[in-house]
């Protein structure tokens, strides 16, 4: 079901002094393209230049300058629209939006208006295990970064530089169809993900390389839609969930208190945890759109898109799908995996011939968590594929039970190595000698005859045989055949 | 010997190749010429020594038969071709003394082909203008004169008495080869800019089909109607000079990716059989009568050489000029945005970024700049934009469509006259009401707004003397049946040299 179209959600209302509210979002994203040029110009895209590094003379905008389309750019906008499950469209225009900036050299931003290169869209945000909400999307295109102001090297001066200036970015429009904080960010997740799936933008926030703009309004269930306010420039997922509930609080205690909301561009500020106005709607500008006449429009014919199409990757609602179909995983576990597509890829090298249950348990549980406590990522990861599908064999086989595995993969981590030749060498072997455990359970039986007794009335009680009997195997017994012993000789079954 | 700079651009190409004379003769007789000719402020950067080295690299060439098609041929550059290392200002004062480190496809293409540049001409400020009366280096004169009129260069080369302008944008450009001060030169045109001021001083001029010479490295004005060209003393020269400037270039995505044809080829070919169209809507209420019987001189000319005239109608044409003065200033108030400031040029300092903005801009661009800014800022406003910009382009699809028609029905070229009068005094036109002088661009404008290629070559003299020029419009990227064309008006009316070289 499509989300603009759902009833709201008693679980998301917002209580207010005059009863619940529904917030609305809708949202703004500016990803950078991945590409090795300019949107416009030959310039590299490479972040960490020195200020003005990366400047052509079309960036600069010098007299006589003309912008000319980079086909990576175009490429990469299509490939992120069939991602996104869009309408692509053959012949898109490029507009001048007209304003003056220090930071837009040509006084205006090559972009595009009317004709977008990307129409109507949709895609599947997972909120929960159980719970997937449909979003739309209104639109994608393609227009030019700006440059940088910068304002703290001088007293009286300002600084610019122009690196970023005619960097390209696509902008994807959400429609209205979010309902919480919690959406808004899976929504930006999701699509990031996607994104970095397709290889089109690398979702650096920090960098700046996806930034959000948040429409928000509140209305009673049910209401018209309210009066938006736009949050500009949210810079993680984290600040557009608090930027959301923050300003919902703040529209629903105007209009509690009695007065009207105007529609405003709004800046969040994480320090003070408060939005406030950037400009007003009569501040606006006029951006004097029209097409841009140095450019011709975009044209491509339906064989371009259909030899995209066949080269896309699989994304991840289907590798989700797949996960969950050829390794019999969880929804949810089968969502971890695919968040991101290196984590996904990972899982698969460990999972192949492999129980991918174990696998998903050993991926998620052990090393994501690791990897998390430790600040690094599965592409950073101290211990490689290769390593943990050989763990992961180990306990299969029975030669190592899990309780070792851990140390084993402690062991991974930090002194690395091939998994098999360390249980060798260290000795940490499965004990699956019977004549072994059997020796040791009769030694613990003789000792402890109180508790030979409890064990009859109450079979729980084999847990603290198994313990002491592992106990004394240094934890090597193979538990399976400990459990088989121990039940024999107490008589329990 | 002869004086050189009296030979036409093929001339002295053909005297060079016979070594007749060098590169560097040729070259300092035409920085003399430029020296004298100060009067007429035709030149607003000489550039000898540049000219000098260029010369002297040719005769090398010309001397190992390794010769280009301009190889040692001195021309004039207009303001708005930005040249490397030389100053380029599109006679603006906003622009200032910039030096741009690049140069334009255009004028890089000429000294592929071994030309000498003189230096840069004057032009209208930003190419507005129809008088070059706007530009910051101040106006420039006509070497024409009124007959009987008596003025002169007075003292100290000051201009006496009411001169005639030479027209515009390209004011310079027509000047400087009427008065011989180079063999040819680069122009712009962008609503008449090359054909009117060629009329005005008797010189061909040619605005070929939009897409056919790049836009790279030229300033400017209105980035769907620019288009360079040039100002000549005969068709052949503009032929040859022409099929250097032209050609694909993958810096202008507008520039069109088809061979160049030998236009010079085309010079004297036969137009028997030709079909030419005579549009009724160019006989305006009030068309001046000398220029009316040129027109029909000129029909009987071409009638003379085998074409067969048919009167055709163009149904928009009364359209064309106030959609041209809407689409224009609109681009325009755009493309002259990023003179801001900021990074080159004029910047004059305020208390904050908008100030500096205010102060740069008031006092960097004259008043007619200002004006197209203002208008074209206003028709592309929320709420204007379909009344006016939509709408203008509206007209420009039906004045294609008009032109499209008539090829349909088989015309090879369409002619008209060229301007609605002779050229007119210094200060006479457009002081009080601006439109008096947009009116100059009146049977020009349609042809940029239709993209296509026109030629203005000098058909006669009205009563005071003055060139008077018949513009001749082809179908798209035939520029060559323009020639042939424009060769036969010239051959039948005769060249129109300056006969007295008032100015020194």
């Amino acid at each position: 079901m499509n989300a603009h179209a759902r009833p709201a959600d008693p679980k998301k209302l917002i209580k207010g002094a005059t009863g619940d509210w529904e917030v609305v979002i809708g949202m703004e994203i500016h990803a950078q393209v991945t590409s090795n040029a300019k949107l416009f110009s030959g310039a590299s895209t490479g972040f960490g230049a020195e200020p003005n590094e990366h400047v052509s003379l079309v960036d600069a905008a010098m007299p006589g300058m003309l912008p000319v389309i980079n086909a990576e750019c175009v490429r990469q906008a299509v490939r992120t629209g069939l991602g996104l499950n869009a309408q692509i469209n053959n012949r898109s225009v490029f507009d001048r939006k007209n304003y003056f900036y220090p930071d837009l050299p040509q006084g205006y931003q090559i972009s595009q208006y009317k004709s977008p290169i990307v129409g109507e869209g949709e895609i599947v945000v997972d909120l929960s295990p159980t719970e997937q909400i449909t979003v739309g999307i209104e639109r994608l295109h393609l227009e030019q970064d700006a440059g940088k102001s910068i304002h703290d090297q001088h007293p009286t001066m300002s600084f610019v530089d122009l690196n970023r200036s005619g960097v390209a970015l696509m902008e994807i429009v959400s429609k209205p169809d979010l309902r919480s904080a919690d959406e808004a960010k899976a929504y930006v997740s999701k699509l990031r993900t996607i994104l970095r799936y397709l290889g089109t933008c690398d979702g650096d926030m920090e960098k700046g390389n996806l930034r959000a703009d948040v429409n928000v309004s509140v209305r009673k269930p049910g209401d018209a839609l309210g009066t938006r306010c736009e949050i500009k420039n949210v810079n993680s997922i984290r600040f557009i969930g608090q930027a959301v509930e923050t300003e919902a609080r703040r529209q629903i205690g105007i209009i509690e208190d009695g007065g009207t909301i105007d529609q405003e561009t709004r800046l969040y500020d994480p320090g003070k945890g408060e939005t406030r106005s950037m400009r007003s709607k009569e501040e606006a500008h006029d951006y004097r759109y029209f097409p841009d006449p140095d450019l011709l429009p975009l044209e491509f014919d339906d064989a371009f898109v259909e030899s995209l199409k066949g080269a896309l990757p699989e994304l991840p609602d289907a590798k989700k799908a797949r996960f969950i179909a050829e390794y019999g995983l969880s929804p949810y576990d089968a969502s971890v995996l695919v968040a991101e597509r290196e984590q996904a890829d990972y899982f698969e090298q460990v999972a192949k011939g492999r129980d991918g249950k174990a696998a998903a348990n050993w991926v998620i549980n052990e090393l994501f968590g690791r990897l998390n406590k430790e600040g690094q990522d599965v592409t950073t990861s101290p211990v490689s594929a290769a390593q943990l599908g050989g763990l992961v064999d180990l306990i299969g086989e029975g030669v190592i039970s899990g309780k070792i595995a851990k140390d084993l993969f402690e062991i991974l981590w930090t002194e690395g190595g091939d998994p098999r030749e360390i249980v060798e060498a260290r000795g940490m072997k499965q004990v699956t000698d019977t004549g072994a455990i059997e020796k040791a359970v009769d030694e613990i039986i003789a000792a402890n005859p109180d508790k030979v007794e409890q064990v009859k009335a109450k079979p729980t009680m084999l847990g603290w045989f198994v313990g002491q009997a592992m106990k004394a195997s240094g934890g090597k017994a193979n538990p399976q055949a400990l459990n088989e012993i121990l039940k024999k000789k107490l008589g329990i079954e | 010997m002869t004086d050189l700079t009296r030979l036409t651009l093929t001339e002295a190409r053909d005297g060079l190749k016979a070594k007749t004379f060098s590169a560097t003769e040729l070259t300092k007789a035409h920085i003399a010429a430029v020296e004298k000719g100060r009067t007429l402020n035709a030149y607003v950067l000489e550039t000898p020594d540049h000219a000098l080295k260029q010369a002297a690299a040719s005769d090398e060439k010309l001397a190992k038969g390794e010769a280009g098609p301009l190889e040692g041929l001195p021309l004039g550059i207009k303001d708005l071709f930005a040249t490397q290392g030389v100053r380029t200002t599109a006679c603006s004062k906003i622009l200032g003394n910039f030096v741009p480190p690049y140069e334009s496809t255009v004028t890089s293409q000429l000294w592929r082909d071994g030309a000498v540049m003189l230096g840069k001409l004057n032009n209208d400020e930003f190419a507005m203008g129809s008088s070059n009366e706007t530009s910051a280096f101040g106006n420039v004169v006509n070497p024409w004169r009124r007959k009987g009129s008596n003025v002169g260069a007075g003292q100290g080369g000051a201009v006496e008495g009411n001169h005639l302008v030479p027209g515009g944008s390209s004011g310079g450009s027509a000047s400087a080869v009427a008065a011989d001060l180079c063999l040819a030169a680069t122009a712009t045109d962008t609503g008449g800019s090359i054909r009117q001021p060629a009329a005005f001083t008797g010189t061909v001029g040619i605005k070929p089909t939009y897409g056919r010479c790049s836009r790279w490295g030229t300033v400017a004005f209105a980035s769907s109607l620019d288009q360079a060209g040039p100002i000549a003393k005969t068709v052949r020269d503009a032929a040859v000079m022409l099929r250097s400037m032209s050609g694909h270039d993958p810096k202008d995505t507008t520039s069109v990716d088809m061979a160049v044809p030998d236009y010079e080829a085309a010079v004297g070919r036969s137009v028997k059989g030709m079909k030419i169209g005579i549009p009724r809507e160019y006989r305006l209420d009030g068309l001046n009568a000398e220029i009316d019987a040129l027109w029909q001189q000129g029909i009987a000319w071409l009638k003379a050489a085998g074409a067969e005239i048919v009167e055709i109608s163009l149904p928009h044409t009364k359209y064309a000029l106030p959609a041209y003065y809407i689409v224009a200033p609109a681009e325009a108030s755009s493309n002259l945005a990023r003179y801001d400031g900021v990074r080159y040029g004029l910047r004059e300092q305020g208390k904050d970024i908008v100030e500096m903005y205010e102060k740069t801009r008031a006092a960097g661009f004259g008043a007619e700049v200002k004006r197209r800014i203002m208008i074209g800022t206003y028709v592309l406003s929320a709420g204007y934009y379909d009344a006016y910009y939509l709408r203008a382009q509206k007209v420009r699809t039906l004045i294609k469509r008009d032109f499209e028609t008539v090829y349909a029905q088989g015309m090879d070229a369409v002619l008209t006259p060229a301007t609605p009068s002779a050229a007119f005094g210094i200060g006479e036109k457009g002081s009080a009401d601006p439109v008096e002088m947009y009116l100059n661009d009146i049977f020009t404008v349609t042809v940029n707004m239709a993209g296509l290629p026109g030629i203005a070559v000098p058909a006669g003299l009205d009563g005071q003397g003055l060139p008077l020029g018949l513009q001749l419009i082809g179908r798209p990227f035939d520029e060559e049946t323009l020639f042939s064309l424009g060769e036969v008006i010239e051959q039948a009316a005769g060249r129109f040299p300056v006969s007295e070289r008032w100015w020194g």
